[in-house]
């Protein structure tokens, strides 16, 4: 189905399923320990062995020589494999860095050799007699020294977010140094880890020269594609199977080196292999969301409208690697006739940056959105207020094109209203509860929506039974549910009657998940198959499908009435189709859009910051199950909280590694952190985006977080703190003194 | 984790015996710290001694009005004791500002004592640690060391003792009650049991090798208010940057001691008794001599403003403070 | 940091490497004297009784109590998130009391009742906190999920059994279920899907409380 003229009115309009709340049906699986995740298929592949992964030990260099004797001759071992003996490897397209390593070593804890033996434990106790003498060479490691020769460079994080080398609108400069009221600010955000819950984990089995792994990833196309070109086969040898994903935040989007050494540990040792990352090796084995340095610049006028905007933002990574595109929310999310944006990409020797949860957007609000803050400080407005001034409806580089939907003033004025926000003191640091200094924040919410084509197939079997198969990954998001909402709703059928089958490469291929844009294409995709579905059905039972309804599961005609089961009777039907989009996305801006509050309390001793209340209001089309999808806000909010306060991936610049590379060192909120958070949805349906409707929202509730706090936490203290995360020795010195 | 053979002790002497007779043979008791280092090969013994048939899980009065806790009494039986809370409420707090429940629920009152350190240097083995592996170098030094310590550290090792029980042990003048293999008891206060590293972090204590502790006693209540302020980044789970465990009279005088600072509890008598003068004056004292890092320099002024909030709530109602 | 402070440090980077590899170097005699077959690495027998059924196993005593669940048993629903006690995904109820089941020998636990759960309830008979979970959406990727619900059962009979909290005011009065306690009791628990707020609702729910 081509998408190429805005949707007019369809089935899913019906909403008697879509847009309301519904338990996720993976719900009593998950609950009940019963879902299994990638190193739990025990009755997949009989006499599995274990892999256990060794890291290098240096950041940069080359292995001189790796003795593997003592490991081959422990106990229980089967076989270790090598780079040296794992034959020619290629790279993924979506890899930066080769993931398996040797004799050079591109950064720590690369992968270098898989121990494979009958038990964990063997494994692991192997693994550690494995000799390796490194010829250590110096690396690039520190990001403020490389970006003082780093080119401009322009990338696209290929979920939504992009900006040029340099990008100018009017004459940034000129106005900038014209304009009454001036911001120029610097700002620092630090590597991200995406610290999901499940780690890397793979089980490959060979039959003959096919290969079949189940893993844990959010696009089994890309996996399947990079792990036939890394180990040199046909796509169509590799199967992959990912049912249930433990989070991925943009971690799992990639091959990565568990199914690579799974898939050659199986080879060498003659039966499956499962293996695993360790807690400790995540971090620097595999990516990171990069840190940056940004400066944004703002002018404007005493009325609070903004004439100038620059922002820009360097970041590093491995060679052949891309920017953190924290630029991209600039171009499109005020008004302002002069613009610059520009980016910075050092080479740095530190372990691959990559996507994580909104990349690009999430480190590049929260930078911005203190920015604001701070000038509508300066101009002595109220933050909302200077947002809405510089609110355009219309892309501001390329004012012929508008925003499909654009309710950001809606989501700040509602927010402001239902969070009591005319309580906040516009001067900092006057609200006190007993020993804590309260303050609020906001910021803006911004995340663009992308189309990606998405496959499906729908069958309804003999029984009524519908079924949809899709590679389309459940990391958490609630692709079951709305996935069968969608069938449930095309079909007419009740949810009970529908069956989901995710995350297999065996089916057809969906856009995965990633960039929230798995909610809306993966649906618009069963929209597609449904639809042929639909006309396969009309066809049987002999009517035009252009007048069937499909409710009540009965297929209605005119004043024909057949049963669904009957259209089946006499073979199960299917209808596959993907959703495929024509041009819409250039016409129209495709954006989701929302406002953050928090109210927080800082320790008027110890400088401790603690949540007190968060609220978020989004306006993200349609919302196909907003149960699933409020969870998907709290859940960023959350995440938004840690970059706020207490995420950082330690970078030792001697060494070329994040140092606190565990959950007790690098840490991420627990529950003590995260209070009560309200969510709401605007209504929306954005019949631009897909026949859904729909758009994401699973990183527009994080965009803006951590600035919201930080403004919060300003508010409180007075202090202003611009290097994320903003931990207590950032403000210490200029709390309030001790009586 | 290397292999190891495993017994079950049934007796403490037994146990002592076990352990000192055999080189690289070790206790067992809860086993949550001992693990974690096992999985990681920083700790590789070839026996473990399981010592959770001993006994020593109970807490008894003594006979000088104090209470004796065994060895393995866990961490949430102690806290949750009626006794400790009513007359050690620092004790208790300062074991429930640690850890996990479920970890509070496995990790026994020695395992707690003996608890090493926590810096990433110690827990990476690819980096040099005189702790880890001695006259290996220290890479803390001059690398990430905003968790270390301020105080007490040497040129060796600039590593804190993680733990918040010790710190209140401390305040309290607790007694580390031990046998060896030779049946052979001995009493070590409390200050005298976590070592400064000198020339050999690598010795955590000064336990001798075999020697198994059997019970932390403590002395009479001391009355007072008892506070332990607990200061980190996220607000559960985490390890103190700074914490402060105090007990403080009417008349303004008091004990206190610091953790996530030094390499053991860190309590200054002597500054003890400028508490009625404040916080500024008991840290300058108590800190006198501090060799901070640039990432860590904040956790002298987070000590003093650490204490100053301890100070302001005596007084007030425990349910007030929140 | 100068070119020249980095390799400078880079040297003692080689002496750290070198180091490493000391420590591999000393291990070859070790091995071959452990050189054998597979069948032939020691185990122990433990008896374990798992959601009320009795076990008997024979492991290699490195085996954890997670392992032993998960790999021996094939009880995956405990989890294996981190480990190392940093994450709470292994969460289990052994003899009435939740522990970190990756920081725990399966050896330790001889003769101990151990509720997994699995032994909570089935897809088909959710237990109560269970079912709380799903109807408060409580989880997300559902991989820190069953550490979660086994953790808020456990907690629940904490406060019962007057177990006090951290922020709990007043030590010596009864422990008591409130939002503020029920978070500090959970926090070993991670969650980075985020859930935390409906994991709040869900076990007040079965508290019989507001969140």
């Amino acid at each position: 189905m081509k998408f190429d003229t805005p949707a007019g009115t369809n089935p899913i309009d019906t909403m008697a399923v879509v847009g309301r709340a519904h338990d996720r049906i993976d719900g009593p699986l998950k609950t009940s320990g019963t879902a299994p995740y990638a190193y739990e298929h025990h009755d997949v592949a009989a006499n599995q062995a274990y892999g256990y992964v060794v890291g290098a030990a240096v950041a940069k260099g080359r292995i001189r020589a790796l003795d593997t004797a003592a490991a081959k001759a422990a106990p229980g071992v089967i076989a270790v494999v090598t780079a040296a003996d794992a034959g020619k490897l290629g790279k993924g397209k979506y890899n930066t860095v080769k993931l398996f390593g040797g004799p050079e070593v591109d950064h720590y804890h690369q992968a270098i050799a898989l121990v494979v033996a009958e038990t964990f434990e063997q494994a692991r106790a192997a693994a550690a007699l494995v000799r390796v003498d490194y010829a250590r060479t110096a690396g690039r490691f520190d990001l403020d020294t490389a970006l003082k020769t780093a080119p401009l460079t322009g990338g696209d994080s290929a979920e939504g977010s992009g900006a040029p080398p340099v990008d100018r609108t009017g004459q940034f400069e000129q106005a900038f140094a014209a304009a009454p009221v001036k911001l120029d600010q610097h700002y620092i955000t630090p590597d991200h880890s995406h610290a999901m819950m499940e780690p890397f984990a793979s089980l490959a089995t060979w039959e003959g020269d096919s290969l079949t792994v189940w893993t844990s990833n959010q696009m089994i196309d890309w996996g399947r594609g990079d792990l036939a070109t890394t180990l040199g086969m046909p796509k169509e040898k590799v199967r992959l199977i990912s049912p249930y994903v433990g989070g991925g935040f943009g971690g799992k989007l990639f091959l990565r080196a568990d199914a690579v050494l799974a898939a050659l540990g199986a080879r060498a040792a003659g039966r499956p292999v499962k293996v695993a990352l360790t807690r400790p090796q995540m971090a620097n084995n595999a990516t990171h969301r990069p840190a940056t340095r940004q400066r944004i610049r703002i002018g404007a006028t005493p009325d609070g409208t903004i004439t100038a905007i620059a922002h820009e933002s360097g970041s590093g990574d491995q060679p052949g690697g891309g920017p953190e595109t924290a630029v991209n929310q600039t171009k499109l999310l005020y008004a302002g006739k002069n613009r610059l944006t520009a980016m910075r990409l050092a080479v740095l020797d530190l372990p691959e940056g990559n996507a994580m949860r909104a990349p690009g957007e999430a480190p590049g609000m929260m930078a911005l959105e203190i920015a604001i803050d701070e000038m509508a400080e300066q101009l002595k407005l109220d933050p909302i207020e200077f947002r809405i001034r510089n609110d355009t409806m219309v892309d501001p580089e390329k004012p012929e094109r508008r925003f499909s939907e654009r309710q950001l003033v809606r989501c700040l004025r509602e927010g402001a209203q239902r969070f009591g926000w005319s309580r906040r003191s516009a001067t900092p640091a006057q609200a006190r509860d007993g020993r804590w200094l309260v303050g609020m924040g906001v910021a803006s919410a911004f995340r663009n929506h992308i189309n990606y084509p998405s496959g499906a197939r729908v069958r309804l079997g003999r029984d009524g039974r519908v079924t949809v198969e899709t590679d389309m990954t459940d990391i958490g998001t609630g692709s079951y549910t709305i996935i069968a909402q969608t069938a449930a709703e095309m079909m007419g059928v009740p949810m009970e009657q529908v069956t989901v089958k995710l995350g297999d490469s065996a089916f057809p291929v969906s856009a995965g998940s990633g960039g929230q844009f798995g909610a809306a294409n993966a649906t618009a995709g069963v929209y597609a198959a449904c639809v042929k579905l639909r006309e396969a059905v009309a066809q049987r039972v002999g009517v035009n499908s252009a007048d069937a309804r499909f409710s009540g599961g009965k297929v209605v005609s005119g004043n024909r009435t057949v049963p669904l089961t009957a259209a089946a009777a006499q073979g199960e039907l299917t209808g596959e189709d993907k959703i495929e989009y024509g041009g819409l996305d250039k016409t129209w801006q495709l954006s989701t859009f929302g406002a953050h509050f928090v109210e927080v309390g800082v320790d008027a001793y110890t400088g401790a910051a603690r949540l007190r209340r968060m609220l978020a209001v989004c306006a993200a089309g349609r919302i196909i199950n907003p149960k699933s999808a409020r969870s998907q806000v709290i859940g960023a909010m959350t995440m938004g909280v840690g970059s706020a306060l207490m995420e950082e991936l330690a970078v030792d610049t001697r060494f070329g590694l994040f140092i606190n590379h565990d959950l007790a060192t690098y840490e991420v909120p627990v529950h003590a952190d995260i209070p009560h958070q309200d969510v709401v949805f605007l209504d929306e349906a954005d019949d631009k985006a897909n026949p859904m409707k729909a758009k994401g929202v699973g990183e527009l509730g994080l965009c803006g977080v951590g600035a919201a706090v930080a403004n919060a936490i300003y508010n409180a203290t007075g202090v202003r703190v611009r290097d994320y995360p903003v931990t207590l020795d950032k403000h210490l010195s200029g709390l309030p003194a001790l009586v | 984790m290397r292999s190891f053979t495993y017994e079950r002790a049934t007796d403490a002497v037994a146990a002592a015996r076990a352990v000192a007779q055999r080189p690289g043979a070790k206790l067992l008791a809860g086993g949550t710290n001992l693990l974690d280092l096992m999985k990681l090969e920083i700790e590789t013994p070839t026996h473990l001694v399981d010592v959770q048939d001993l006994g020593f899980d109970t807490i008894e009065k003594t006979s000088e009005g104090g209470l004796c806790i065994g060895a393995l009494v866990t961490n949430t039986d102690l806290a949750a004791d009626a006794r400790v809370r009513r007359d050690y409420g620092v004790l208790s707090r300062a074991i429930l500002a640690g850890a996990s429940g479920q970890l509070r629920n496995k990790a026994s009152t020695a395992g707690n004592l003996l608890q090493r350190t926590r810096c990433p240097y110690f827990y990476d083995t690819n980096m040099a640690c005189n702790k880890r592996k001695p006259g290996s170098g220290c890479a803390a030094i001059g690398g990430y060391s905003r968790q270390l310590g301020v105080i007490g550290v040497s040129p060796s090792c600039i590593a804190t003792f993680p733990g918040d029980m010790a710190v209140a042990m401390r305040v309290l003048d607790a007694v580390v009650e031990t046998v060896d293999a030779g049946g052979q008891r001995r009493s070590i206060p409390i200050a005298d049991f976590h070592r400064l590293w000198g020339d050999h972090p690598e010795q955590d204590t000064t336990l001798r090798p075999g020697e198994l502790i059997t019970a932390v006693v403590l002395p009479r209540p001391l009355g007072g208010e008892h506070f332990y302020e607990k200061v980190r980044d996220r607000a559960s789970y985490a390890y103190a940057l700074v914490s402060v465990a105090a007990v403080i009279q009417r008349d303004g005088s008091g004990r206190v001691a610091f953790g996530g600072v030094a390499p053991k509890p860190w309590r200054v008598e002597a500054a003890e008794a400028l508490l009625p003068q404040g916080a500024a004056a008991v840290t300058a004292r108590a800190f006198q001599g501090a060799t901070p890092t640039k990432d860590n320099a904040f956790k002298l002024p987070l000590a003093t403003r650490a204490l100053a909030a301890v100070l302001a709530q005596a007084g007030t109602p425990a349910q007030k403070r929140g | 940091m100068s070119d020249t402070a980095g390799f400078a440090l880079s040297r003692r980077g080689v002496l750290a490497g070198s180091a490493a590899s000391a420590v591999a170097a000393a291990a070859p005699a070790e091995a071959a004297l452990q050189r054998m077959p597979a069948s032939a690495t020691p185990t122990m027998p433990v008896r374990l009784t798992v959601n009320g059924e009795k076990r008997e196993l024979a492991l290699d005593p490195r085996t954890t109590l997670l392992d032993a669940l998960r790999e021996h048993l094939h009880l995956t629903g405990t989890k294996k998130g981190c480990d190392h006690g940093q994450c709470g995904a292994c969460t289990v109820i052994v003899e009435g009391r939740r522990i970190n089941s990756c920081l725990s020998l399966a050896l330790q636990h001889e003769g101990d009742e151990i509720t997994t759960i699995e032994g909570l309830g089935t897809p088909g008979k959710l237990h109560p906190m269970q079912a709380a979970f799903v109807k408060h959406d409580g989880y997300q990727c559902g991989y820190c999920t069953p550490g979660q619900i086994c953790s808020a059962v456990a907690v629940l009979d904490e406060i019962k059994r007057d177990v006090p909290s951290h922020v709990q005011g007043d030590l010596t009065a009864k422990a008591r279920f409130s939002n503020m306690e029920l978070r500090e009791r959970m926090s070993g628990n991670i969650c980075r899907c985020g859930a935390y707020s409906n994991i709040a609702e869900a076990v007040a729910d079965v508290a019989g409380e507001r969140a």
